[in-house]
C-alpha cells in the first residue's frame, strides 16, 4: 500500500534449467547470480505445466526458491525457472467486489482476470504508529455477548477462538450479515479469505452471502484444503492487500473474514521444515509471531482516510487448547477474542460465546455515553463479575449442594443460569440492538441487592434498574 | 567494495567487508537498509538488517558507517515517538505518508529547533564527564541539562549563552589532545551502558498511586520489576497506569513488538493526561519508542536498548526515570528469530544460550546512582518489564531469566482477570523484596504503622485462601462466625481496596496517603468486627449494615477532603459495628 515498489532492477528473465534439489515445496536452483529475496519465479515444468514460486534465500550461485502448489511433475533435468525480477503482487480495482478467487489471485469463477495499472506488492510496508487513529467506532453485531461485553470497534482485529465441530462459521456469517454502525449509511464491503477450509465449508459461507446480498460487497480468496498448502502462505496477503486498496483508496470500511488461521500456521511450519531451520516450540517456526503480526497489524485505521480494516480472524484451537502456539500468538497479537466455549455448546446454548475467558481491548474507546449508553461499562463488569461469581457457586454447589449456600450465593447462581440462558443464548437470526441487550442483562442483575452492584456507580443503578417485586427467595 | 552474498530474511551476509568492526552500523543495498555487524568469519561479515530485505540481492553494494549503533542524545528527546533506532515517526510520517517504506534516515532530534541555552559553568574551571555546563528549557516540566559527554575532560575554554541548534558549537573544552567543540547533543552506543560513579541502595519507593503496587508490592527508585502474564491479564494498562502516575520525573515507554493500535491508545491520550503534581501534559515528560510487531524484527531488538540509554542519559541529569518495557518476551523473541536465522545452537525452546545473560545485562543497567559528575548528585532508572509468556506459563525461559534478576514480581492471574478484577496481581503470588529497604521511607514519611498494616492485610488474604478450602468441603455455614468475619474483611480488600478501575477519573490514582487511610480503615473495621463477635454478633448483620455501602466507595472520596471524610467515616463505622454487638446479638 502506497509503498513505492521494490526497486528490484527489471532485466531480461533468464531461464535457469539448473534445478540441483527437489524436496518437499522447495526448488533449490544453481548458478544463479543474483536472484532477489522475495522475487517471484515462474517454474515451467516438464510437461509444460506453469508453476509460480517465491525466492526465500538467494546467494551466489544458489537460490532456494519456495513453490507455491505442489512439485509433483518437477524433475532436475528439464524443469526451468524463470526469474521474473519483482516481488509477488496483486493488481487490484474496484472490479473486484463480488468475484472470486483462488489463493494466488486468480480468478475462480469463470470470469476475466483483473486487469489493472495498479499493482500492489502483497507485502505491505509496516503502518506508521504515528499515522494511526485510534479505533472508537462501535460496530454492533447484534449479538449479545459481543456487543455488551467484549465490543467490536472499526479497525480492530478481533479473531474467534474456536475448536473442531463448533459453530465458529455460523457466528462468523452472523456478524457478517448483521454487523453495522448505529446510524451510519457509509460504505463496506467484505473480504473473504479462505485457507485450507473443505468445500462444504466455503459453499455454507458463498451461499450465505449470496442470500444476504452480501456477495455484490464482497471479495472472496478461496485456497480449498485440497488446493496446494503452499498456496495459504500468500492467500490472506493477497485478501489484505485488496482489503488496503478499497479501504484507503476506495474509501470502504472493510470487514476482513480470515479462516482458518491454523491451517495457514500449519502451512508455514510445513515451508519452516522444509527449510531445515531451528524449530521454536512444537515445530512451528521461531519468527511465527513476526510473521502472523505482519497479517494481523494490517488491521486498522489511519488519520485523514475514511475507510478501515477490521479483521476477523476464526481459528480452530487443536484439542481446545488456548495455550497450543497458534492461539497464544495470536492472542498476544489481536485486540481480544472471542471464545467459543464446548460447554455452553453442549448445553444447546448459541451462540456458545464463554465471555470470561474472552475479551475486547478496545472495547472502553467505543463505548459510553454518546456512543453506546453510559451504563454499557458498569454493566458489562457487573456481568462479568456476576457470572464468575455465579459459575463458582455452581461448582460449589455441585460439592456441598445448593442447600448449604447462602441467600446471596443462591441469588448468584440463579443469574449465572438465568445469564446463559436469555443473555448469551439467542437465535441464528436475532439482531439484537445495544438497547435489548443492556435491558436483558439488566432484567438479570435486578434479581441482586443494590449492594452487591458494586461496578456500576450508584446514581447509574438508580437511574437505569428495573424496579420489580422481590424475587421469590 | 563490500557486495551482499547471501540473503536470508533479516540476515545478510557480506563479502569483502575487511574493515568491519563487530556492532558496526553497516548499509546495505541502494536503499540503504540500515544493518548491524553481528558475526564476521574470515572476509565475510553476518549482518542483521533492521528493515524488510525483500528485494535485496547478491552484488548489492554495502557500505560501512565505522560506527556503532547509537543514540542521539540531547534537547529535543522529549515528546519524540521513534522506532527502535531511533528514527522519529513523526517525521516519517510527513515525508514518506502512512507506511513505512524503507531506507529512510531522519536526524532523530530536531536540527532546525532553536533552543535558548543558560550557561551554568563557569569559563576557566576544570569540567569533567557530567559536569553540567548550562541549561535548556526543554519542556515546561523538564530542565534539560547539558553535559560534559563522557571521555572528555580538560578546561572550559569559551562557554556563551544564546540560541543554538543542536549543531552549533556552545563553546569548547581545552583538553590534553588539543580543543574539543561542546554541542547541546552527545551520542552514544546504545549497547554500552553509560558510566556512573557508585551504585546506591534501593531506599526510596516509586509511588504510583496504584494500591496493590504501593502498598502491598512496591518497586522502589532504580529498582527492577517484572510484570509476567498470559495475554488479556491487563500488563498492558498496568504499564501504562504506571507510565501515566509513577512519581519518577521522566518516563521511556517503550512499546517492544506490540500492537499498533495499543501505541496509538499512548499516542491519544498520554498528551490529554495532565501529571498530576504539576498538571501539565504528561507528553512533556515522556520519551515513546514503538517498534510495533509488523515492524522488522533486528529494530525490535535494539529497541530496549535504544530506550534504556535515553533513560540513564535523563538519568545522569539528576532525574528519576522509570522505563516500561512491553514485552520483554517480544525482545526475546527477536534475539531468537535472529539466532535461528544465524543457525546457532539453540538453547531452551530455541532461544539462543546468551538469553539469559542478555536479560541479566539489561535489567542491571537499571539503579539508583550517584553521576559521574563532581557534584555528585544522583538519579535513578527504574526499570519495569512486561513478560509474556506463552499460555501464561512462566516456568518458560525468558520468565525464569527475568525473574533471576528483577526484585519484584507483579504475578497477573488470568483468573482474576476473567472475572474483571483489576489489576489482577495475585496477592499470593506476587512479591517486593525491597519491603526491608524501604520500611523506613514508610516509616518517616507516611505512618509508623504502616508496614504493619500491610503485612497484616496480607495475613488476611492468606487466611481466606486457607478458609476458601474447607468452605469448598464443607460449605460457608459450616465456619465458626470468627472465621465468616476474617472471609468478610478479606472480601473488602480484595474488592473495596485492590480492585482499582484504571479507566475511572477518581480511581485512577489513589495517593499514598489515602491509600494508607483506606487500608487502616477496612483493619479497624476488622478489629471491631472480631471484637463484635467476640460479643455475640452475627456477619450477616454486620455485613447488612449501611455503612458497608459506604465503606465500599472510600476509593471515590476526592483526594481533598481526605482526611475530613475518612476520620467521620471512622467514626460512624466504629459505632455501626459496635451497635451490633449491643443491640442486636
Amino acid at each position: 500500500m502506497a509503498s513505492k515498489p521494490a526497486r528490484v532492477e527489471s532485466k531480461v528473465p533468464i531461464d535457469y534449467r539448473t534445478v540441483d534439489r527437489v524436496t518437499g515445496p522447495l526448488l533449490f536452483v544453481r548458478d544463479v547470480q543474483n536472484a532477489a529475496y522475495g522475487e517471484i519465479v515462474e517454474i515451467s515444468l516438464p510437461n509444460g505445466e506453469r508453476r509460480q514460486g517465491q525466492v526465500l534465500d538467494s546467494r551466489k550461485g544458489l537460490a532456494i526458491v519456495q513453490v507455491f502448489g505442489p512439485t509433483m511433475g518437477m524433475n532436475v533435468e528439464q524443469t526451468s525457472v524463470k526469474f521474473l525480477g519483482e516481488v509477488a503482487r496483486l493488481a487490484v480495482s474496484d472490479e473486484m467486489l463480488g468475484r472470486v478467487f483462488n489463493g494466488l489471485g486468480e480468478p475462480r469463477d469463470g470470469g476475466p482476470r483483473i486487469v489493472s495499472e495498479n499493482r500492489l506488492e502483497i507485502v505491505g510496508n509496516a503502518m506508521n504508529p504515528y499515522s494511526r487513529e485510534e479505533p472508537s467506532e462501535f460496530i454492533q453485531t447484534g449479538i449479545s455477548t459481543i456487543d455488551v461485553n467484549n465490543t467490536l470497534v472499526r479497525g480492530q482485529k478481533l479473531p474467534i477462538f474456536s475448536g473442531a465441530g463448533l459453530p465458529h462459521n455460523q457466528i462468523a456469517a452472523q456478524i457478517v450479515r448483521q454487523a453495522k454502525l448505529r446510524d451510519s449509511n457509509e460504505g463496506f464491503a467484505v473480504v473473504f479469505a479462505a485457507m485450507g477450509i473443505t468445500s462444504e465449508e466455503a459453499n455454507y459461507f458463498l451461499k450465505e452471502f449470496e442470500t444476504t446480498g452480501a456477495l455484490e460487497r464482497a471479495v472472496v480468496f478461496l485456497n480449498l484444503s485440497s488446493d496446494p498448502s503452499m498456496e495459504r502462505v500468500v492467500t490472506p496477503r493477497m485478501a489484505l492487500t485488496c482489503a488496503e486498496y478499497l479501504a484507503y483508496e476506495k474509501d470502504l470500511h472493510v470487514l476482513v473474514v480470515l479462516t482458518d488461521m491454523t491451517n495457514y500456521c500449519e502451512a508455514l511450519r510445513e515451508v519452516s521444515a522444509a527449510r531445515e531451520e531451528v524449530p521454536g516450540r512444537r515445530g512451528y517456526p521461531g519468527y511465527m509471531y513476526t510473521d502472523l503480526a505482519t497479517l494481523y497489524e494490517r488491521a486498522g485505521k489511519i488519520h485523514g482516510r475514511k475507510g478501515s480494516i477490521t479483521q476477523l480472524p476464526i481459528l480452530t484451537m487443536p484439542a481446545d487448547d488456548v495455550t497450543h502456539p497458534i492461539p497464544d500468538l495470536t492472542g498476544y497479537i489481536t485486540e481480544g477474542q472471542v471464545y467459543v466455549s464446548r460447554d455452553l455448546q453442549r448445553k444447546g446454548i448459541y451462540p456458545p460465546i464463554d465471555v470470561l475467558p474472552s475479551l475486547s481491548r478496545l472495547m472502553n474507546q467505543g463505548i459510553g455515553k454518546d456512543r453506546t449508553r453510559e451504563d454499557h461499562r458498569g454493566v458489562a463488569d457487573q456481568l462479568f463479575a456476576t457470572y464468575a461469581t455465579g459459575k463458582d457457586q455452581r461448582a460449589l454447589s455441585a460439592i456441598v449442594g445448593e442447600d448449604s449456600l447462602s441467600a446471596i450465593d443462591r441469588l448468584y447462581l440463579r443469574a449465572a443460569d438465568r445469564f446463559e440462558a436469555e443473555f448469551v443464548n439467542q437465535r441464528a437470526d436475532e439482531d439484537r440492538t445495544i438497547d435489548q441487550s443492556l435491558s436483558i442483562a439488566w432484567d438479570i442483575l435486578a434479581d441482586l441487592p443494590d449492594s452487591e452492584l458494586k461496578r456500576i456507580k450508584p446514581e447509574l443503578v438508580e437511574k437505569y434498574r428495573p424496579r420489580k417485586a422481590a424475587p421469590p427467595a | 567494495m563490500a557486495v551482499v552474498g547471501r540473503v536470508s530474511g533479516p540476515v545478510v551476509i557480506a563479502d569483502g567487508l575487511d574493515d568491519a568492526k563487530m556492532f558496526d552500523v553497516v548499509r546495505v543495498g541502494s536503499l540503504g537498509l540500515v544493518g548491524e555487524v553481528i558475526r564476521l568469519v574470515g572476509g565475510a561479515a553476518t549482518i542483521q538488517v533492521y528493515e524488510d530485505t525483500t528485494g535485496i540481492r547478491p552484488g548489492d553494494p554495502i557500505e560501512n558507517t565505522g560506527q556503532a549503533l547509537s543514540v542521539e542524545l540531547g534537547p529535543g528527546l522529549l515528546k519524540s515517538i521513534y522506532d527502535g533506532v531511533q528514527r522519529p515517526l513523526d517525521v516519517i510520517q510527513k515525508s514518506l505518508g502512512d507506511f513505512i517504506t524503507r531506507g529512510f534516515v531522519a536526524p532523530p532530534l530536531d536540527e532546525k529547533a532553536i533552543w535558548e541555552f543558560t550557561p551554568t559553568a563557569k569559563v576557566g574551571s576544570d569540567v569533567t564527564p557530567g559536569t553540567i555546563l548550562g541549561t535548556v528549557q526543554e519542556t515546561p516540566l523538564i530542565l534539560h541539562k547539558i553535559m560534559v559527554p563522557p571521555g572528555v575532560q580538560g578546561t572550559l575554554k569559551d562557554l556563551k549563552a544564546g540560541k543554538y541548534t543542536i549543531r552549533d558549537p556552545i563553546g569548547s573544552i581545552q583538553t590534553g589532545a588539543g580543543t574539543s567543540p561542546v554541542f547541546l547533543s552527545q551520542k552514544w552506543v546504545v549497547r554500552i551502558p553509560r558510566p556512573v560513579r557508585q551504585k546506591l541502595p534501593p531506599t526510596i519507593p516509586l509511588i504510583t498511586g496504584q494500591r496493590v503496587i504501593d502498598s502491598f508490592f512496591p518497586v522502589a527508585k532504580g529498582g527492577t520489576a517484572c510484570i509476567p502474564g498470559p495475554f488479556g491479564s491487563g500488563k498492558t494498562v498496568c504499564q501504562q497506569q504506571l507510565a501515566k502516575w509513577a512519581d519518577s520525573d521522566v518516563v521511556v515507554y517503550v512499546g517492544c513488538g506490540e500492537r499498533g493500535n495499543e501505541m496509538t491508545e499512548v499516542l491519544a491520550t498520554f498528551p490529554t493526561l495532565l501529571d498530576p503534581k504539576t498538571k501539565r501534559p504528561l507528553m512533556e515528560r515522556t520519551v515513546l519508542i514503538a517498534n510495533t510487531s509488523n515492524m522488522p524484527v533486528a529494530a525490535r531488538e535494539a529497541s530496549v536498548y535504544t530506550g534504556i540509554t535515553i533513560a540513564e542519559y535523563y538519568r545522569d541529569m539528576g532525574y528519576d526515570v522509570a522505563l516500561m518495557a512491553d514485552s520483554t518476551s517480544r525482545w526475546a523473541e527477536a534475539m531468537r528469530e535472529i539466532s535461528g536465522r544465524l543457525e546457532e545452537m539453540p538453547g531452551e525452546e530455541g532461544y539462543p544460550a546468551y538469553l539469559g545473560r542478555r536479560v541479566a545485562e539489561f535489567y542491571e543497567r537499571a539503579g539508583r546512582v550517584v553521576t559521574l559528575s563532581p557534584d555528585g548528585r544522583t538519579g535513578s532508572v527504574t526499570v519495569v518489564g512486561a513478560v509474556s509468556p506463552p499460555g501464561g506459563d512462566t516456568s518458560e525461559p525468558v520468565s525464569q531469566n527475568t525473574l533471576r534478576v528483577t526484585r519484584v514480581f507483579w504475578a497477573l492471574d488470568a483468573a482474576l482477570a476473567q472475572r474483571r478484577h483489576f489489576p489482577s496481581i495475585n496477592w499470593l503470588q506476587s512479591y517486593s523484596l525491597y519491603i526491608s529497604d524501604l520500611e523506613p521511607w514508610y516509616g518517616s514519611n507516611l505512618a509508623k504503622d504502616f508496614i504493619q498494616l500491610r503485612q497484616k492485610a496480607l495475613e488476611v488474604l492468606q487466611k481466606e485462601s486457607e478458609l476458601q478450602e474447607i468452605v469448598q468441603l464443607v460449605g460457608v455455614d459450616a465456619l465458626p462466625e470468627r472465621e465468616k468475619g476474617v472471609l468478610d474483611v478479606a472480601r473488602m480488600i480484595r474488592e473495596d481496596y485492590l480492585q482499582q478501575s484504571a479507566y475511572d477519573d477518581v480511581d485512577t490514582y489513589t495517593s499514598i496517603q489515602k491509600q494508607y487511610r483506606m487500608l487502616r480503615m477496612i483493619l479497624t473495621f476488622s478489629s471491631r468486627e472480631q471484637e463484635a463477635i467476640a460479643k455475640g454478633a452475627q456477619v450477616g448483620k454486620l455485613q447488612a449494615l449501611p455503612v458497608r455501602t459506604k465503606l465500599s466507595r472510600m476509593k471515590w472520596i476526592p483526594e481533598a477532603e481526605l482526611a475530613s471524610q475518612f476520620d467521620a467515616l471512622e467514626l460512624e463505622m466504629s459505632a455501626a459495628v459496635a451497635s451490633t454487638a449491643t443491640g442486636g446479638a
